[in-house]
């Protein structure tokens, strides 16, 4: 389903630019995680990015989101920079989380990016806080919150799902239906024939949206999130995508065929939105390619960036454990930390 | 100063916070209508309306990670579990979201909560319902934990909590909320800082170092012990995280003797710290080994008399104090 009214837009070309940042982003930190340059898990997005994109594309910069660990996306679609964001999987302290959050931990309070959260669905009632929040001060703002069809399945997605309805908060659940849970498929974890089908036990709207269709992703939420201003309620999308890679870096994803994924990529969200533009004499191959050439460049310099940052200073370790700085006495001093990390190993995103 | 119980005393620390501060909001089962299922925030509803005095329904972790996110962007929740044992329910929200959340967004993001309820065992509830909660929650970075034994340090540490910029688990307990004190008036502010103890009673001969439920049976086991010309000093610690080590040291350089009373168990309890901080720092003012009073290790037991066994109880407190004065 569309909407009827298509919403104030944002410019497609610049979104479809936005698109092929993600993607040549994503790229990238796949090849600097194999260089060990990135440490711990990293899950990309290559694949999905019709869905965040056309998501915050019909929302408003002061709308709050908040997504799961494959997250790398919805921070650079709120306009983190790729710096920021090539940075913080470097683990440096020019990082969108200073280098202490990485790949599943990227926050950007500005622009009212509220993570980047890695335990399976625990965002879910952080999410609904930030609607109840909301509420409370009589806002028009809406939460979009992220998670995957793996999430679905959780205790914490339930309650937050029922919180929401019966305190009616302005919500818009978005389930990345990507078919897989790791490597389980949606078939084998999931008793209802479709992920939607679980609002309606909470009697919270849904509907189900081509993930792979910019427009369409966009339209719906705009047509939702209209509705929401009007009158505060919770909303459930469950967005049909699928994700190139494996699970994270470490999955080569042999749970599903060759012609599965060569299916989806006929399918690709990039090339649908640069196809219809170029019909609609919107967009020339020329300007493809120029737009593509940038995205490129972009994501270079951010790995230069990151790599010539600095490492956050080991004197700050104890800084970010309790606002207004720490509490405990006897924390060690550090000149002490100092002289345990010179001896003992080196960290593990030294150069 | 006029006597008030524990929990008008923590009823009034709720209505102040939530009068000085519109962001201020209290949550959790059975709160608002049902006026608390242990009264705290009787009439808190008809005061500040449904707004701000929320019930919720059987969801521990949905409710307290709500809490988490409205912190995110600023509000001040104050969550109430309506005993610490189903807070086990919240273990992620409370262990995983709420402090990890400063660091990992690299100080974007601090989270003022307040998770509180009661604590501790009460009285023939059995294993689910007993569970002494404070040495899992002290054990990480980026909670603060604060187990009050009187109403006077009841109000005074919520409200300390309520205004503190980290997430506060304030630990009450159910045998104590009957329990009368002295209290300042409500005209006049009461703001008892974290990580300050307080010497109860004061002594000579040996420190006992307790918390929580364990104060007034501090108390009780030193007055007896005066009959036997032992002088017993009772420092109640009123915060676990932060913990008061000057205070602590304190005692011990005065007494050189001590027994930690905790209402943990004893494997990684509250009085291991306690014991290793002593004997780090000021091992030479020692004249006994440290001894220590907790539950026994072993699930709470329904049974009156075989509970009684488990718990820290007066004879084993006379008992361990003598022990620690060679008397």
């Amino acid at each position: 389903m569309t909407a009827m009214q298509p919403v104030e837009q944002r410019d497609e070309v610049e979104m479809l630019s936005l698109m092929l940042l993600i993607r040549r982003f994503e790229e990238r930190a796949s090849q600097q995680y194999q260089a060990q340059k990135v440490g711990g898990f990293c899950h990309l997005y290559i694949g999905q990015e019709a869905v965040v994109t056309g998501a915050v594309a019909a929302v408003r910069d002061d709308d709050y989101i908040i997504t799961a660990y494959r997250d790398h996306a919805h921070a650079l679609a709120r306009g983190t920079s790729a710096n920021a964001c090539m940075a913080e999987l470097f683990g440096k302290a020019t990082g969108c989380s200073r280098g202490l959050g990485g790949s599943m931990h990227f926050f950007d309070k500005q622009r009212h990016m509220y993570g980047g959260h890695a335990i399976v669905a625990a965002h879910v009632p952080l999410a609904v806080g930030l609607a109840f929040a909301i509420k409370y001060r009589d806002e028009d703002r809406v939460t979009l919150c992220f998670f995957g069809d793996g999430a679905i399945n959780q205790g914490a997605f339930h309650e937050a799902l029922n919180l929401a309805a019966l305190y009616k908060l302005p919500i818009v659940f978005i389930c990345e239906n990507n078919l897989f849970a790791m490597g389980t498929s949606v078939k084998r974890s999931t008793s209802v024939k479709q992920i939607v089908d679980r609002a309606e036990g909470y009697d919270i709207p849904g509907e189900i949206v081509d993930g792979m269709n910019f427009r369409e992703v966009r339209d719906e939420v705009a047509e939702i999130v209209d509705s929401i201003r009007k009158e505060p309620h919770p909303a459930f999308l469950e967005v049909r995508t699928y994700r190139y890679r494996g699970h994270s870096m470490s999955d080569p994803a042999s749970y599903r065929t060759k012609q599965e994924l060569e299916k989806y990529r006929l399918d690709d969200p990039i090339t649908r939105l640069r196809a219809q533009l170029t019909r609609e004499g919107k967009l020339t191959n020329e300007q493809f390619d120029q737009l593509d050439k940038q995205a490129k460049e972009t994501v270079m310099a951010a790995v230069k960036f990151a790599e010539e940052s600095p490492q956050p200073p080991l004197d700050k370790l104890y800084d970010y454990t309790y606002a207004n700085g720490a509490m405990e006495p006897g924390r060690p001093r550090p000149a002490e930390l100092a002289s345990e990390r010179r001896e003992g190993a080196p960290s593990p995103n030294a150069d | 100063m006029r006597e008030i119980t524990y929990r008008q005393a923590l009823n009034e620390a709720l209505a102040e916070e939530l009068e000085r501060d519109p962001n201020v909001f209290l949550m959790g089962e059975e709160v608002a209508e049902y006026q608390g299922a242990y009264k705290v925030s009787h009439g808190l509803l008809e005061r500040f309306g449904p707004r701000r005095i929320i019930d919720t329904p059987i969801s521990e972790n949905g409710f307290a990670g709500l809490g988490v996110g409205a912190a995110m962007v600023g509000l001040r929740p104050i969550i109430e579990f309506m005993t610490f044992s189903f807070s086990l329910v919240a273990f992620d929200q409370v262990v995983n979201n709420a402090p990890n959340m400063y660091t990992m967004s690299g100080g974007q993001f601090n989270i003022p909560i307040v998770f509180r309820g009661p604590n501790g065992p009460a009285h023939q509830l059995g294993a689910t319902h007993s569970h002494a909660t404070e040495n899992f929650y002290a054990s990480v970075p980026g909670l603060k934990v604060c187990a009050p034994a009187t109403p006077r340090d009841a109000k005074g540490l919520l409200k300390t909590a309520v205004r503190d910029n980290n997430p506060v688990l304030v630990l009450e307990a159910e045998l104590l909320y009957s329990s009368k004190g002295m209290v300042e008036p409500p005209d006049e502010e009461l703001l008892i800082p974290l990580g300050k103890a307080e010497v109860k009673r004061e002594g000579s001969d040996v420190s006992v170092i307790c918390y929580s439920q364990t104060v007034p049976l501090a108390l009780r086991v030193a007055a007896q012990l005066e009959d036997e010309d032992i002088s017993a000093e009772v420092v109640d610690l009123r915060s676990i995280k932060p913990l008061d080590e000057k205070a602590i040291f304190d005692s011990v350089a005065k007494t050189h003797r001590v027994v930690v009373v905790e209402q943990d168990h004893p494997f990684c309890g509250v009085g291991a710290e306690v014991c290793y901080r002593i004997q780090k720092n000021i091992f030479d003012q020692l004249d006994a080994p440290i001894m220590r009073v907790s539950q026994e290790d072993v699930p709470m037991p329904y049974n009156e008399r075989l509970e009684h066994a488990v718990l820290p109880n007066a004879q084993k407190l006379l008992t361990a104090v003598k022990q620690v004065c060679y008397a």
